[in-house]
């Protein structure tokens, strides 16, 4: 098997001297298995690996992806993103002859407890059998899934200025969903969603509660398919851990990505209420709210050393105490805008080039604890795991909806709402922010599915969040 | 790239043994990007890809996976070989699929268009850069092969190839404000691409008009097709499959119990016959040239898959494992586009929706954003652009009882979806005119 290592060196031969260069090489291992309604689903395995050149010269950048690692492979990567860059030179939205060019090195590996494929497949084909099985509570669940995806991804990262930058990741998803259905209502309940995705082993299966949960998963879409709808006004929203991975992607991740404010994602994925003078000195929310990138938790999803254009990972404050500090931009938004960022220049696979994404974005714990916050609340709602989410272009106006809603009436917990939704603008919404889950709240979470970018990339992006009390919400359920 | 797939199929039927049957799924592009902002080139490449997906079938079970390929004959077929005996190895370990179910007749097909895009691939981005200048520019212009086949070692081969472009981008005013367009197609028409841009720089002038807010509640409206499209694109996701309908996730679900309707003026098909997507699908089905989803407002046939037809015991019609329609096509109207702003009178016209979801699924409940070109119209007359809106509301709304009329001319749709690989998704829609679409935030 050639290896990563050798790639890179054949390629460092084959580029000319002087030229500026960076190339990635990007090996990844699937395999997917899934049970529904007791029937084994096929089981997918994937295998790819290939490779991304980019050439900097005349001013311009270029990229060519080919999975055809042989010298004449490579070499033809090198011509092609050579011919880019010298065709975009002089038009490009900056001159690329200047970009910054990583010369870090280092390592990073997941953590690891149990090795995936140190489990027998019989033994997982178990466990998914098992837990699919605990879901069938009742004849009104139609449909029931338990799912898990392991993912091995090695990484190697080197340019002309001297980098080397080799990662391993091992992700793992555990997923398990019920429908409950009665007539024209149907109510699906989940595990968090896919919230519980993270790095590490086969221990990710049980530390998510995906051998546990099955029972209380189908329970509560048997509640839902029974309860009222939410009820509609202005009232207190305690938003759960698994809800506020949403609110925190929409509503400060995507606004604060630098190619947003620099208006590469306009055509697409949309621009941003934040401009560059509000760094440093905008009140994004109450003095309540922290969040940081952190790429030091080991256990999140998108944590690694470097960014995919070799930029070194460390954590910062984005908002502190409220006001915000700095954007999520790698080290070429940074360069293009003048702002301060952090290291998250990210690219889905080899086939597509790095762009700013979320990592992880987390809002740090606060000092309540839950019981408090409840009883803080006179008439409000407390919702859970996110399954709707819609916010305009600019990352302004935005509707959220939840799996599950309970009523909170005079400092209790009362009745389960169904379709519980709310809507908000995030200029103002986090100003509402009046109080913030303690650390024994705090969970660590994130989200498979981030979508951005021309061509479009999909990408893991980890939330870790208490839960949070939101003050004065318009609140509402279904039709 | 056909030989080259057929050369790998013939292959990976040698290394099929006794009973066995394999099946053999083949996806490739050759692509180029030039993503674009401020009329400047911000990222510009090229990607190739070929990945093949292999299913090994023996005594009712099956199993499978993804390679991707080099292009190197003699590499890859070494590589699918060793690929194949990691599969056997693990037959043993799977139980029976009582779902399992692929094609035994063989329907050999070819769908091969030639490739007339520009020789120089230069010729497209210098005319979206020059259509820049002196306006702020910013969107992706993608183009290239992409390449679909089909092989089981029952002697079946398909084999589709399409060379298309799809510039898609968005000339901006400031802030917000701005006009999307698309052009896409099989070869580039440089009187075609200027009119597209003269159309876009009219529209950008009428934005230049101070924008109006409007307060929540319920207007007159028309979306233009590519909004219109949106919302068909929501009723996609498990709007159309049997198993969405069985397992009761559809978004029709009133519709499948409790015999609500759409609008008579609704009829919505699968058009493969006048999509670009490939017609085959990966069992080996050939998918038949159209299937009525929703004829005269009320349900229809369904998209079945080989899985979905084993499962509840119907016949497939060829579908794709997602049951997702790839050619949507919503039938005309009779309202003439020279027609519609004296129709909507006063209300709101709405080129691009954005960001759609679900507020209640079970009901059909749809939410989103306007986006792009959006103004306000009193007494036929265009008088102000749009600050952007949130709109909230059933399908039985809005293509139901408030649907007043669609329009006799309709705009093909290619999706610029670039996720993973080229899309060659499309749908075909009308623009329709709604005598209330409620706006909530």
């Amino acid at each position: 098997m050639t290896t990563l290592e050798s790639i890179a060196q054949r390629f460092q031969r084959i580029a000319p001297a002087g030229l500026r260069w960076s190339l990635r090489v990007v090996d990844t291992r699937t395999e997917q298995l899934a049970v529904r309604d007791d029937v084994v689903q096929p089981l997918n395995l994937e295998e790819d690996r290939g490779a991304m050149v980019t050439v900097f010269e005349r001013g311009g950048s270029g990229y060519a992806a080919s999975a055809d690692l042989s010298d004449a492979g490579l070499t033809r990567a090198l011509e092609r993103a050579r011919a880019w860059a010298q065709a975009s030179g002089g038009r490009s939205v900056a001159d690329f002859d200047q970009a910054p060019l990583a010369a870090t090195r280092g390592e990073y590996a997941s953590p690891l407890q149990t090795a995936w494929d140190a489990i027998p497949l019989t033994e997982k084909f178990d466990t998914l059998r098992a837990a699919c099985a605990g879901l069938n509570v009742s004849e009104k669940i139609v449909d029931r899934h338990a799912w898990l995806w392991h993912t091995q991804r090695d990484a190697l990262y080197v340019t002309s200025a001297g980098a080397h930058n080799r990662q391993h990741f091992e992700f793992v998803v555990p997923m398990l969903s019920a429908t409950a259905n009665a007539g024209a209502q149907t109510q699906t309940r989940t595990l968090g969603g896919m919230t519980h995705c993270g790095q590490g082993g086969w221990e990710i299966v049980a530390s998510s509660g995906f051998t546990t949960a099955a029972q209380t998963v189908a329970d509560e879409a048997l509640q839902l398919l029974a309860a009222p709808d939410c009820p509609s006004g202005t009232m207190d929203l305690l938003a759960a851990p698994d809800q506020m991975v949403l609110q925190i992607h929409e509503s400060i991740g995507h606004p604060l990505e630098l190619d947003r404010i620099l208006g590469d994602e306009r055509n697409y994925a949309g621009t941003s209420f934040v401009t560059p003078d509000m760094f440093g000195r905008y009140q994004y929310g109450s003095a309540l709210l922290n969040v940081t990138y952190d790429p030091t938790r080991p256990e999140q999803i998108a944590s690694f050393a470097f960014d995919d254009e070799g930029l070194p990972a460390t954590r910062e404050y984005l908002i502190r105490d409220g006001i915000l500090q700095r954007g999520l931009g790698g080290g070429t938004s940074q360069w293009r805008s003048g702002l301060p960022g952090v290291a998250t220049a990210r690219a889905t696979n080899w086939n597509r080039p790095p762009m700013d994404r979320m990592s992880n974005l987390n809002v740090e714990p606060g000092a309540s604890s839950l019981t408090d916050m409840i009883a803080s609340v006179e008439r409000g709602v407390l919702m859970r795991t996110n399954r709707s989410w819609s916010i305009d272009d600019s990352r302004n106006k935005f509707q959220f909806g939840c799996e599950f809603g309970q009523l909170i009436e005079n400092g209790r917990l009362t009745q389960v709402v169904k379709n519980p939704n709310y809507r908000g603008i995030s200029a103002t919404f986090w100003r509402s922010l009046k109080a913030v889950g303690a650390a024994d709240t705090f969970e660590v979470l994130g989200t498979p599915h981030c979508g951005k970018g021309e061509p479009n990339q999909v990408i893991d992006v980890g939330h870790a969040a208490p839960p949070c009390l939101f003050a004065a919400v318009d609140v509402f359920g279904g039709a | 790239m056909q030989d080259y797939f057929f050369a790998l199929a013939d292959a990976f039927a040698l290394f099929t043994r006794g009973d066995e049957v394999s099946l053999a799924n083949f996806a490739a592009e050759d692509s180029d990007f030039v993503r674009l902002n401020k009329s400047a080139v911000r990222q510009a490449g090229s990607v190739e890809q070929r990945a093949l997906s292999i299913d090994l079938i023996h005594g009712g079970k099956h199993c499978g996976g993804t390679l991707t390929l080099s292009g190197d004959l003699d590499a890859d077929r070494e590589h699918l070989r060793a690929a194949i005996a990691r599969y056997r190895e693990r037959l043993a370990l799977v139980p029976a699929d009582p779902h399992l179910l692929y094609a035994t007749e063989v329907q050999s097909t070819q769908q091969s268009g030639a490739n007339r895009l520009p020789a120089d691939r230069a010729t497209a981005i210098n005319a979206l850069i020059d259509a820049g200048r002196g306006a702020d520019l910013v969107g992706i212009y993608a183009a290239g092969g992409i390449y679909r086949g089909f092989a089981n070692s029952l002697g079946q081969r398909n084999w589709y190839a399409s060379h298309t472009f799809n510039a898609d981008w968005s000339f901006y005013l400031a802030g917000d404000k701005a006009v999307k367009t698309g052009y896409a197609g099989f070869e580039w028409n440089a009187a075609d691409f200027a009119r597209k841009v003269d159309t876009a720089r009219a529209e950008l002038a009428a934005l230049s008009r101070p924008p109006r807010t409007i307060s929540p509640g319920r207007y007159r409206a028309y979306l233009a097709p590519a909004a219109l499209s949106e919302i068909l694109g929501m009723l996609t996701w498990g709007g159309f499959g049997l198993k969405s309908q069985r397992t009761k996730h559809t978004p029709l679900l009133r519709m499948l119990e409790q015999g609500a309707a759409l609008s008579e003026r609704v009829t919505l098909s699968e058009n493969t016959r006048e999509g670009v997507a490939a017609n085959f699908q990966t069992a080996g089905y050939v998918k038949p040239d159209g299937v009525t989803l929703i004829e005269r407002g009320r349900l229809a046939d369904c998209l079945v898959s080989p899985r979905s037809a084993k499962e509840y015991g119907v016949a497939t019609n060829g579908a794709a494992d997602s049951e997702a329609p790839e050619s949507l096509d919503l039938a005309a109207g009779d309202l003439a586009l020279n027609d519609v702003l004296k129709r909507l009178d006063t209300g709101v016209y709405v080129n691009n929706l954005w960001y759609l979801n679900y507020s209640d699924r079970a009901a059909g409940r749809i939410t989103g954003m306007t986006r792009f070109a959006t103004f306000w119209v009193e007494r036929g007359e265009i008088v102000a652009p749009l600050n952007v809106m949130r709109f909230d509301d059933t399908v039985y709304t809005l293509l139901g009882n408030a649907l007043e009329a669609l329009t006799d001319e309709r705009d093909f749709i290619l999706d610029a979806g670039t996720y993973g690989a080229r899309s060659t998704g499309s749908v075909r829609a009308p623009g329709a005119l709604l005598s209330a679409l409620t706006f909530t935030l």
